[in-house]
């Protein structure tokens, strides 16, 4: 298996600005030392609680924001230390989708612009094989051929988030973060997004990173999940480990809080006090020590180390010091 | 159960809508349901299917002037709520029937202090108490919702609480006068999981106290399934079916129910497999099909659909169903 992607103590800050003269007062620790490495061809779901960081992690393994620390490869190529210039001939190769397909799309530029602007962006093919790739783009996220010469608003929600789509694939990308893809839609356009997404993927290849806060819609399309607190990945192992035998208390409180909408079977939820601390100033020792329900002493202390559970070749890593304890 | 008596809500034959272009297009169309006594009744559909209408109209709080009343009944113990004079109606508000909303920063008042905000009910609703029986009462209300300091907290702006914290706020104020009905419209919707499941369980452990309805709208099947006894499933402003909520997860009827449910994924389900979708979109309500408004996404459209809407069929106790498949 080869890998593709590998993230190494990423880390991104952003300072707190305070006062007349801008001094630093503080800094947001939304990505706190993340390593993690995604091989090709797999679904990598990334899921998390608002603010835990999941949306910064994708963005940073992108550049769009520049990394605090830490290191980002693509395909062995260390690319967060290039400048924008540098990168740009790598950029067709990673791929973003976003969430709100209201605001991710030019309302001002036609459909067939917007998917064609790619190509001309990367000083690829003439004019006229670019719009024959644009109908073939269509074609592909099943978008009828006229749409070319309408606007963004001329769209239903799902119709546009195909839009968003075919412009993520056009260069024939490697990897495609998928931000929070399907959050915006109805239930019904979900699955339809879903699909669409899987079946690209048996298509042409690709590495998805999935980030969103649905855990339901992570297990199906992940290969592997990582789960994220306050910036940091608490547990990372293969779906099945993830969401039938989670080691951290967290995930497992998580997990029991899915609504689901199968009748019958109880489940044991495991109800969390409290909120999310400030990613501002985190707890000390382990940061989910003060909503945890089996923490001790040197919780408070120590922030666990990352450590494979694993009792056969599968990989389950979790930062806690009672991994898989039962209270 | 007995049926009659214990109906404390009663919808019939309503039908809203707005006003564009001087044409009303009906938001909801003739709907009917009702709600029991202590029972909690999910309201589930996709974004346009009315049913955040249904519970602004019940709350007669739809937007003035476009929004209209077309047609119908709502009957709270009897009366008509469409009947009422504003005057009769604020007394209704928030001291019979309250309300919760999806965004509680919106629908709290940024510049007023928290304690303030819920003793304003009590003037409003219980003239009667004095004013430290008031701050009596807001602090233990807070206490109920589980608002941890709630001495300090009354003290404090909407802005400095998480938004678990306003969602408990919120629910403290639509409880203040013991209520008969809670209407909550998508109150966990802009809440993470974990404190989606804290406030559920909230409202879950109030109502058993209070022995209030609940009727709780939501897209998410999930939360229905968790909390709801009753639903009923709205579709393009219609509704498709109405069933216990058991009955609907295990023999749903309408091809819109059982395309809904099973197009989510699902823990049972196989990884990475396709999922079944239903194709084709919502209509828009300014072009609503003929006959039933399903049929261009439904599978097992035919003859009838396209002449009309089909009228509702009771197919076992109290799991009715608006379709042609079984005889419309």
């Amino acid at each position: 298996m080869e890998t593709i992607l590998k993230v190494e103590n990423l880390k991104k800050f952003f300072p707190i600005k305070k006062g007349i003269i801008r001094t630093t007062a503080g800094k947001v620790h939304a990505v706190d030392d993340v390593s993690f490495s995604a091989v090709k061809g797999e679904t990598l779901g990334i899921v998390g609680e608002t603010g835990c960081g999941k949306t910064t992690l994708g963005r940073t393994i992108l550049h769009l924001y520049k990394p605090s620390e830490g290191a980002v490869y693509f395909e062995d190529k260390l690319i967060s230390q290039m400048t924008q210039r540098e990168l740009l001939p790598y950029r067709r190769n990673f791929q973003m989708i976003f969430q709100d397909p209201y605001e991710s799309l030019n309302s001002r530029h036609t459909v067939g612009y917007i998917l064609e602007e790619p190509f001309i962006i990367h000083k690829l093919e003439n004019k006229q094989q670019r719009t024959e790739k644009v109908k073939k783009l269509l074609d592909k996220v099943g978008l009828q051929k006229n749409s070319l010469d309408k606007f963004p608003h001329e769209f239903s929600g799902g119709q546009r988030q195909r839009i968003g789509i075919a412009r993520a694939i056009a260069l024939n990308p490697k990897l495609i973060i998928c931000d929070e893809p399907v959050s915006a839609l109805d239930v019904s356009i979900q699955s339809q997004i879903l699909n669409l997404l899987m079946d690209l993927q048996s298509d042409l290849g690709l590495t998805y990173i999935f980030i969103s806060h649905d855990l339901t819609v992570v297990r199906h399309v992940s290969d592997r999940v990582a789960v994220m607190y306050l910036g940091r990945i608490v547990e990372i192992a293969g779906a099945d480990e993830i969401y039938e035998t989670p080691l951290h208390p967290y995930t497992k409180a998580l997990i029991s809080a899915i609504p689901r909408p199968s009748a019958g079977k109880e489940i044991k939820r495991i109800i969390l006090q409290g909120n999310v601390p400030s990613p501002v100033n985190p707890p000390t020792g382990c940061y989910f020590h003060p909503r945890c329900p089996i923490a001790q002493d040197i919780c408070r202390q120590k922030y666990p180390d990352l450590i494979n559970y694993s009792l056969n070749e599968s990989e389950q890593m979790a930062a806690c010091h009672f991994a898989g304890y039962e209270k | 159960m007995n049926s009659e008596i214990d109906i404390i809500l009663k919808v019939r034959n309503f039908s809203a809508g707005f006003l564009k272009d001087g044409e009303v297009y009906p938001a909801v169309d003739r709907i009917s349901f009702d709600l029991r006594k202590g029972e909690t009744l999910g309201i589930v559909g996709e974004s346009g299917c009315g049913k955040s209408v249904t519970a602004l109209s019940i709350m007669r709080l739809l937007p003035v002037p476009s929004g209209k009343y077309i047609g119908g009944e709502i009957l709270y113990r009897g009366k008509n709520l469409l009947a009422f004079t504003p005057e009769e109606m604020r007394k209704v508000r928030g001291n019979s029937i309250a309300m919760i909303f999806q965004e509680p920063m919106t629908a709290l008042n940024p510049v007023k202090k928290i304690g303030r905000q819920i003793t304003e009910v009590f003037e409003l609703h219980r003239k009667d108490l004095k004013k430290a029986e008031m701050e009596r009462e807001t602090l233990s209300l807070l206490e109920k919702v589980g608002i941890p300091d709630p001495l300090q907290r009354m003290s404090e702006y909407p802005h400095q609480l998480s938004g678990g914290m306003r969602q408990r706020v919120m629910i403290a104020i639509a409880l203040a006068c013991k209520p008969d009905i809670l209407i909550a419209d998508e109150p966990t919707t802009a809440l993470d999981v974990t404190i989606q499941a804290q406030i559920l369980d909230l409202i879950k452990e109030l109502q058993r106290e209070s022995g209030m309805s609940v009727i709780f709208i939501t897209h998410d099947l999930g939360v229905i399934a968790e909390l709801c006894d009753d639903v009923v499933v709205m579709y393009a402003g219609r509704v498709a079916e109405k069933a216990p909520a058991d009955a609907l997860f295990v023999s749903p009827m309408h091809p819109y129910t059982s395309g809904l449910l099973e197009s989510i994924p699902k823990f049972e389900y196989k990884r990475k497999t396709r999922l079944k979708s239903i194709e084709g979109m919502v209509p828009s309500i300014t072009d609503y099909p003929e006959g039933c408004r399903f049929r261009n996404r439904c599978t097992f459209a035919f003859e009838p659909c396209s002449i009309k809407h089909p009228d509702e069929v009771e197919i076992a106790e109290n799991h009715k169903v608006n379709c042609f498949r079984y005889g419309g």
